[in-house]
């Protein structure tokens, strides 16, 4: 099946995940996704909303009705963003929001743009699961990454709440992560407290509890003894990448546990370039040791 | 100490009637929301089902100051779990924006609305960015979405922010 997307990027992965960005450009290239860029997409909304819910939602509707403008589904690559914009996707298109739906296309008329709830929001990981599917992912894998065990991060947003997702994953027990990770071959591992949020979201509010929420984590992907985790999401990312150091000479503790993007992983086993295509120098615990030993089973 | 003189009976109605909060009566107490809660586990000054039951018995005050509202990661296991509907992630956001119409607003959370409101964006996007891009052959961001600011003067978030709106 050929999907066409406009990307949503939102704030956070151009800026602190471009490794993110870069490595999914390429992935979906060759898988056939094809991508369009709308520069004027700006903030989802999901920052605000629990500040102010309108705002939260006007900042929604403006990102929608951009891509409904050209007459586009939206793909997007952060979890709140996937989480936020569909939430108003489902809100503003039901008739509970219909009084709602009416005050925001007011505010937006000033911007020339209305959102009449056509736009429909999709994670790239899901567009890789439902539109692309797992045979055909299976099939662009080139160099199986057989000797690696991987400790999959879901998130919460990707799908939670589930009542928005269209019971596209078990909100309890998902398993979309785990068979896109043995798809290019590698082992996914379970380990204790799976699901466990980052904590990101209150990082600016309590940066105490969000580290021990990492650290519990990264306790147990050890435990697991996983050679790296995968995660869907630039702020879990932050979380477990760029705290990590951190953590380590906090809490005088040791993890070298390489945190890539599922994009950066299934790059991998497609034989995309790691620094080139995937920008794995951007990663702050370094991918090199991982490289080193799908090279020495015999892989790109 | 609770003093019932000093408790506000409307305050769950209140809640109810704003966006997310609509299910707080719902609530019977069984704490399958604390109990599977991340943020609790590693900090219970964070206790969703405490907070529920603050706000039905009407301590208003003490929960609209309160620094543990802000406390939420947000992670939705509460709202998977539920037995009796009551949306509390959703709740918790109905909760801060009460408090930030009675001027409660962490100083956090106005900077991000200031980052909005200038850059459109939570984070700004420098010329280094941007020369990677051109670089890798990407489109180049804007560096303002002068747009943001237009709807927030619209929906008038920063004057809300900026002080007292209660009725």
């Amino acid at each position: 099946m050929m999907s066409k997307y406009a990307l949503f990027l939102g704030c956070t992965v151009p800026v602190r995940g471009l490794n993110y960005e870069l490595s999914a450009r390429k992935v979906a290239d060759r898988l056939g996704i094809e991508i369009v860029d709308i520069t004027d997409f700006a903030c989802c909304g999901f920052p605000i909303a629990g500040v102010h819910h309108e705002t939260g939602l006007t900042l929604a509707a403006r990102n929608l009705a951009l891509a409904e403008a050209q007459g586009l589904d939206i793909m997007t690559l952060c979890s709140a963003c996937t989480g936020h914009l569909t939430k108003a996707q489902k809100h503003l298109s039901s008739p509970r929001g219909t009084e709602e739906q009416k005050k925001i296309n007011d505010y937006l008329g000033g911007s020339n743009l209305e959102y009449k709830g056509n736009t429909k929001v999709k994670h790239f990981a899901r567009v890789l699961y439902e539109d692309v599917g797992l045979d055909k992912v299976k099939e662009a894998v080139t160099n199986p990454l057989t000797s690696l065990t991987i400790a999959p991060h879901y998130g919460c947003h990707y799908i939670k709440p589930s009542t928005i997702f269209d019971g596209f994953d078990d909100p309890i027990n998902p398993v979309s992560l785990d068979k896109l990770i043995e798809v290019t071959g590698a082992t996914s591992v379970r380990y204790k407290n799976r699901l466990q949020c980052c904590g990101g979201g209150i990082l600016s509010i309590s940066e105490d509890t969000s580290v021990k929420m990492v650290k519990e984590k990264l306790d147990n992907i050890k435990t697991a003894e996983a050679d790296a985790m995968t995660l869907l999401c630039p702020f879990c990312s932050i979380m477990y990448d760029e705290y990590q150091p951190t953590i380590e000479t906090s809490f005088d503790a040791e993890y070298n546990i390489p945190v890539l993007f599922y994009s950066q992983l299934l790059g991998i086993a497609m034989g995309l370039d790691p620094k080139k295509d995937l920008a794995v120098k951007i990663n702050q615990v370094k991918v090199s040791p991982l490289l080193e030993k799908v090279q020495a089973n015999g892989g790109a | 100490m609770i003093n019932v003189h000093e408790m506000n009976p409307d305050f769950k109605s209140e809640v109810a009637k704003v966006h997310g909060g609509e299910n707080i009566k719902n609530c019977f107490a069984c704490g399958t929301c604390t109990v599977s809660c991340p943020v609790f586990a590693t900090n219970p000054e964070y206790n969703p089902r405490k907070i529920i039951r603050m706000v039905i018995l009407g301590m208003k005050e003490v929960v609209l100051k309160s620094d543990f509202i802000w406390l939420c990661s947000g992670c939705y296991n509460c709202y998977e779990l539920c037995p009796r509907d009551v949306k509390i992630t959703d709740l918790m956001g109905a909760i801060r924006n009460i408090a930030v119409k009675n001027g409660h607003l962490p100083d956090a959370h106005m900077a991000s609305l200031e980052l909005l409101e200038k850059y459109g964006r939570l984070l700004e996007v420098s010329e280094f960015e941007n020369k990677v891009r051109e670089k890798k052959d990407i489109p180049l961001l804007k560096a303002e979405i002068p747009d943001i600011k237009s709807l927030m003067d619209k929906t008038g978030v920063m004057d809300i922010v900026g002080g007292d709106n209660d009725e």
